[in-house]
């Protein structure tokens, strides 16, 4: 086993740019009411106006993917009593943030001048744009984070691994507190006809996870962040303490490039990996926010991911998918669900899996159908739940999520 | 004023309020450091002023151009060599 005694990471801000609207609660709250963000197939976030937030120079110096990180990140800080002053000195304080694509909405768009009218017109801000580590890198802009700052690319897993390095960082010392989360903005033309042409979208525009009439996923975009701090460190300065991050566990399939190992073998140590880093058993889990992508077969992989790695607890335990409100937010998904289990763990409610109805031959758990309900916790002091993401590539990124 | 001048000032000023500068604090004798205009900012610059009017703004050059009257004063020059 590879427990050790390692420093507590604590939540003490969350915030959140999602296709139900602007703040971490906005999202909570719609969710467990029931209310998705599709429109046309897609979830875009088509009420942020980054000028509502920004000045017109750094709207500028922004793809929309970074743009989403910041006014995430400006709700986190303030949310952690930072928005004034960062209560560390800066270079102990750092940004690991993930995305899947980086600016590609930049990068197209600059393309395109390329062909049509050639290289002189390439605007000279398509490179501090477009990199993928763009997000991360705004962020220590905007607000003096001078420790460890870089981005992390793992496709759909990117949020859940930039969590998961921050919370390392923090244990091991390079960093006092880390501002942590993922963003994309990836609905492209580009990105969107190639997730087509391998028959990853949804072709009927539904994201219905875990459901027998599951097709596909559907794309969506947004970004949330986290201010993890060393526990000690957040406890002495008196913050309030949203949540613990118990545990990350973090594998790869060494399977397929972009189908996921069909016993859900990676998946499942990923899960067990979380709740032994927590000191936990399946026997403490009463929650999991599920990958559930809505395509064939990650639902399916993750249900028997699930039955490995939580035993006779699987079926016990609700299982939901927060992209059956708002789609597939990519590289952003893990940071936005982590917000949403959270809130979840908080509010002791189990969100729905929107649009589940029609349960599938062998997919057999409770996915919390219909409309969210009470969470029943196994003690009375806590709420502890599992947050998976995966990507292509064969990542697999487990949180393990605690709340008072 | 010539009427080319006027132009060039155009182009530079209206460039300088789409970067983000504020209006206001756009004089002849604003240094871009004043207005908060950056090395990226100028390269977007000299790419509007090569469009509009056919003046190269790059390399050597810059370094005299420090102001946003240099710079008016530059492309007029160079405009009419």
């Amino acid at each position: 086993m590879r427990r050790r005694e390692l420093p507590d990471v604590v939540v003490t801000g969350i915030g959140a740019v999602t296709p139900l609207g602007v703040g971490a609660r906005t999202l909570h709250e719609r969710w467990t009411a029931g209310t998705s963000a599709f429109r046309d197939g897609e979830a875009p976030c088509p009420d942020f106006e980054p000028t509502d937030h920004l000045s017109m120079k750094e709207a500028r110096r922004a793809d929309r993917f970074t743009q989403f990180g910041i006014v995430a990140s400006d709700e986190a800080l303030a949310m952690a009593g930072w928005e004034d002053e960062a209560p560390y000195d800066p270079f102990r304080i750092g940004c690991v943030l993930g995305t899947g694509v980086g600016g590609i909405g930049t990068l197209e768009g600059n393309h395109d001048t390329l062909r049509d009218k050639g290289a002189r017109d390439v605007s000279p801000l398509a490179i501090p744009l477009m990199m993928s580590n763009a997000g991360s890198a705004a962020l220590s802009l905007r607000h003096g984070l001078k420790g460890p700052v870089y981005s992390v690319v793992s496709a759909c897993a990117a949020g859940g691994h930039a969590i998961g390095t921050a919370v390392r960082a923090i244990q091991c010392g390079d960093a006092q507190a880390v501002v942590t989360g993922g963003s994309e903005a990836a609905l492209t033309p580009l990105t969107r006809a190639s997730f087509q042409r391998m028959s990853a979208l949804s072709p009927t525009g539904m994201s219905r996870p875990f459901d027998s009439r599951r097709d596909g996923f559907v794309m969506g975009e947004g970004a949330a962040v986290l201010v993890l701090e060393d526990g000690e460190s957040a406890r002495a300065r008196g913050a309030t303490i949203l949540a613990r991050v118990r545990g990350y566990g973090a594998t790869g399939d060494a399977h397929h490039i972009t189908a996921p190992d069909t016993a859900g073998a990676g998946g499942a140590r990923a899960m067990m990996l979380a709740m032994d880093d927590a000191g936990l058993t399946a026997a403490d889990i009463d929650y999991v926010n599920a990958h559930g992508t809505s395509t064939q077969l990650n639902d399916r992989a993750e249900t028997a991911a699930l039955k490995t790695a939580l035993g006779d607890y699987a079926h016990k335990v609700p299982v939901s998918s927060t992209k059956s409100a708002i789609g597939h937010l990519l590289g952003a998904a893990g940071a936005v669900e982590a917000v949403a289990t959270v809130l979840a763990l908080r509010d002791r409610v189990a969100p729905p899996t929107l649009g589940y109805e029609e349960p599938e031959d062998g997919m057999d758990l409770d996915y919390v159908p219909g409309s969210s309900r009470p969470l029943k916790t196994a003690s009375d002091e806590r709420a502890v739940a599992l947050s998976n993401s995966f990507g292509f590539g064969g990542h697999n990124v487990t949180l393990c999520l605690e709340t008072a | 004023m010539s009427t080319n001048t006027t132009t060039i000032e155009n182009t530079v000023i209206e460039s300088l309020k789409s970067f983000g500068a504020d209006a206001g604090e756009i004089t002849y004798d604003a240094t871009w450091e004043s207005i908060d205009v950056d090395s990226l900012d100028l390269a977007e610059l000299a790419q509007v002023v090569e469009d509009e009017h056919g003046v190269k703004m790059e390399g050597e050059d810059m370094k005299q151009i420090n102001t946003v009257g240099d710079a008016i004063a530059f492309i007029t020059e160079k405009k009419a060599a």
